[in-house]
């Protein structure tokens, strides 16, 4: 009878305490913490897709996403959004305090799969920040790659991230780089609509192309169903899911989504596994 | 009776009587272990500390039934008269409360303090078959997955297992239909086997014992014994096909794991959902379930920090929250949920069921739901008479 | 300079895909081809104005003005139609729409398209086919977007 997970049977990574480096304000409720990783060996390396659970002295423990460079080992980047007392303990840290690190946890984004293809990244909200790694990757693996097309939705250009780098990346060759916001303002020349909107400005080849979902439950599902009838087939398309997790190590048993455990057998499912389960309602 | 002195082989039988029961316990305690059996208490059998074979349930058995369970006295003195207490064996390889680590604040850093492992080595006298089935897929989880944790791992180590074969099958057993049980096969230190009969017109009260590993039969050295005889085995043999073929309850487990993932919205789900009080009771008392939570307090000072690990349920409303609303709200989700790790999900997951048949869920629902009778109206079989 | 006949810029926009040419013929003796500048108002909103475009190439934004505030609610760009509503005659526009950029665009009476709708129902079918799976479409992307996926705590449900 085969199971899920591969029983490793490791011992859970332990607790680092790191040092907070900076603290920079991405938008109005979005902040991006970057961790010293130097001193404590192999602590800065992850894979694009894990995430980590941060500590937060006396406060509570919380996943949150690795949005750095993998190549840049010294150090742990991440993106959080102020929507609670936990993560508003995390991005109120200051410079030179120290946060818990557990982790990288999770399984990670097909980077080998992707290689002499194109990737199509669709991206909504702070769906962008899981995703960031991916790009930092090829770019530095350029040649493995073929075409780079990202699609990126938020709520309002208010609550865009990484704007600079998005227009960065958008000027490189053979990349796509296209913004949308479900709201816009008057100094907003860009794009209006679902990011699904975006579609129509992108040539895809179905059977070369391996696409990266991720964002608010709903915003994939309607992605999804843009890629299937563009004729991506389901083992081509990447997402990833997001449950209450406790413990990162598949034993609080929050997590469960079906058959899966988000924290060890996720974040990234292809979507070939996640079909059955995504539209079941309160799964 | 003579005492035999070689060491006990692994797989080898004795009988003993119950002075030899008394010296048995005296023994563990002597070489340093905590011994936790069965014991009256509140109107209940629960795990207790055990000194003397006095402290076990002599003489007492249970009535169980959905939502109903009481003691009842024996005549014939059993000390395992009954079918199962209230609560296994979790509580002490899984702990409800459990201290993960104290932090303390060292100008704007911190510094953790792992709790020191327990050091105390306990015996488990009186374990089920379907309470070594629960232990054992609890070892799955626990030890045998992705990630190993060591608080089990602790106590785990330092656990010595008494199993009890089931001479008499309870009103909410099901074991037999799960295949746990109502013998221990395997995952014993040493196995037990109540044997009452009258010869002569005298009343005959003695255990077969099986010795399941070397520490097992080390431990029964030193306790007087004697070779069992055929009708001893006979005996013991009958009591547990008696046991095996008159279970009160029965689940049909042939392509369980496909009629769940199936029937996602099988009308049923609704109408046990109305009854359903979520009142997490079947996941307390369950031997399988083994959710946690985590809480992190700080001390007045914020000078100390503790997070601890506690025992949590699919069933309360808040297990699954995540964005500003729990994905499983309505409590027809949560059964569900539960129902379908317990004969589905957990197949994926470990490669067997998390159902082990004991039917304590059955005995403390408050709404008397016989998950028995929910797994056969899924499997759309007309309940039985 | 534009070397393609209109017939052929026709033929190849995405809202005619599949129309038979004498249809596109149909179609191409009704078009004017029309250039906007950069924030230009291409109609306000309570214009009854009875145009028809087929965007060929930049960007336009429906848009909706409030005290205080202009919100833009949709873009569209080459490929698309833009003032569906014409066809149906009747109720002013609900929304102005700007050309974000420089904008070519291939403009019809709405008023004359409905007549030859009414002389050739076959075309009119064949035409009214696309715009009711543009609309849907256009709906669909609404609904989602009132949804307001990325609002902390998840979607605006009850």
């Amino acid at each position: 009878m085969s199971v899920l997970t591969v029983p490793s049977k490791a011992a859970p990574p332990p607790m680092n305490a790191l040092r907070v480096a900076s603290v920079v304000k991405e938008n109005h409720d979005t902040f991006t913490l970057t961790l010293d990783a130097d001193g404590e060996e192999s602590a800065g390396r992850f894979a694009p897709g894990q995430f980590s659970m941060l500590y937060v002295y006396g406060v509570g423990e919380l996943p949150i996403s690795i949005s750095g460079d993998p190549h840049e080992t010294g150090r742990l980047v991440y993106t959080v959004r102020s929507v609670g007392k936990a993560t508003n303990a995390l991005v109120n840290r200051q410079a030179g305090e120290s946060i818990g690190v557990r982790g990288p946890f999770g399984t990670t984004w097909p980077l080998e799969a992707a290689r002499g293809k194109d990737v199509l990244i669709v991206a909504g909200g702070i769906g962008l920040a899981p995703l960031r790694p991916v790009i930092h990757h090829i770019l530095r693996h350029r040649d493995d790659y073929v075409r780079l097309m990202v699609l990126y939705g938020a709520r309002s250009p208010k609550d865009l991230l990484y704007r600079k780098q998005l227009t960065e990346w958008g000027r490189l060759p053979d990349t796509q780089v296209l913004t949308t916001v479900d709201y816009g303002g008057v100094n907003w020349r860009g794009y209006v609509g679902v990011v699904t909107t975006l579609f129509r400005y992108v040539r895809m080849h179905p059977g070369r192309t391996i696409a990266m979902i991720c964002g608010p439950e709903i915003m994939m599902r309607y992605v999804i169903r843009e890629l299937d009838k563009r004729g991506l087939p389901d083992s081509d398309v990447y997402l990833s899911m997001e449950r209450n997790m406790k413990c990162a190590v598949g034993f609080c048993g929050h997590c469960q989504l079906g058959p899966y455990f988000v924290c060890k057998d996720g974040p990234i499912f292809p979507y070939t596994q996640m079909r059955p389960w995504l539209e079941k309602h309160e799964l | 009776m003579a005492m035999d002195t070689t060491l006990p082989a692994v797989g080898s039988q004795a009988v003993v009587d119950l002075s030899a029961l008394s010296a048995l316990i005296s023994a563990l305690r002597q070489r340093g272990f905590h011994v936790i059996g069965p014991a009256v208490r509140d109107g209940a059998i629960t795990c207790d500390s055990i000194e003397k074979l006095e402290d076990l349930p002599v003489g007492w058995g249970d009535e169980q039934q959905p939502g109903h369970y009481r003691l009842r006295k024996r005549q014939d003195g059993a000390v395992f008269g009954y079918a199962c207490g209230a609560q296994g064996w979790k509580r002490h390889l899984h702990p409800p409360e459990l201290r993960l680590f104290e932090a303390e604040r060292q100008d704007g850093a911190f510094k953790v303090l792992r709790p020191a492992p327990p050091s105390a080595r306990s015996a488990f006298l009186g374990v089920r078959a379907c309470e070594l089935a629960a232990i054992a897929t609890q070892d799955r989880i626990f030890l045998g997955d992705r990630y190993v944790d060591a608080a089990y791992r602790e106590r785990r180590q330092n656990t010595l297992i008494i199993a009890v074969n089931c001479t008499e099958a309870g009103a909410n057993c099901f074991c037999a239909s799960m295949k746990t049980g109502p013998c221990a096969q395997t995952g014993f230190d040493l196995s037990l086997t109540e044997l009452i009969w009258s010869e002569d017109g005298a009343a005959r009260h003695e255990f077969l014992v099986e010795v399941g590993s070397p520490v097992g039969g080390e431990i029964l050295a030193g306790i007087d014994r004697r070779k069992p005889r055929k009708d001893d085995l006979k005996r013991a043999q009958s009591a547990a096909d008696d046991a095996a073929a008159h279970m009160g309850r029965s689940v049909d487990t042939e392509g369980l794991h496909d009629v769940l993932y199936d029937n996602f919205e099988h009308p049923r789900w609704d109408r046990v959902a109305a009854r359903c009080l979520s009142c997490a009771n079947c996941t307390m008392v369950c031997p399988t379930c083994f959710c946690t939570t985590v809480e992190d307090a700080t001390d007045v000072g914020a000078e100390r920090a503790e997070r601890w690990r506690k025992w949590d349920s699919c069933f309360t409303d808040g297990f699954s929250y995540i964005h500003g609303g729990s994905v499983r709200l309505s409590v027809k989700s949560r059964y569900r949920q539960w129902l379908t790790h317990k004969f589905a999900a957990w197949v994926d997951q470990f490669g067997s069921f998390g159902c082990v048949g004991c039917g304590r869920c059955i005995t403390w629902c408050p709404g008397k739901i016989d998950i028995t009778e929910e797994v056969r109206a899924l499997r759309g079989v007309s309940a039985s008479a | 300079m534009e070397t393609k006949t209109l017939t052929d810029v026709l033929r190849d926009h995405p809202f005619l895909e599949g129309l038979k040419p004498n249809h596109i013929q149909k179609i191409a003796e009704l078009a004017m081809e029309v250039q906007f500048s950069r924030d230009h108002l291409v109609f306000r909103e309570g214009d009854e104005s009875s145009l028809f475009y087929l965007l060929l190439s930049g960007k336009v934004a429906l848009e909706i003005s409030a005290p205080g505030k202009i919100v833009r609610i949709q873009t569209l760009g080459a490929g698309d139609e833009m003032g569906w509503s014409s066809l149906l005659g009747g109720d002013g526009k609900t929304f102005q729409a700007r050309a974000l950029e420089s904008v070519r665009a291939v403009a019809f009476d709405a008023a004359r398209l409905r007549q030859t709708f009414d002389q050739d129902t076959a075309f009119g079918y064949q035409f009214m086919q696309r715009l009711i799976k543009v609309v849907a479409r256009r709906l669909q992307a609404a609904r989602l977007q009132l949804l307001d996926v990325y609002a902390p705590g998840g979607a605006k449900m009850a």
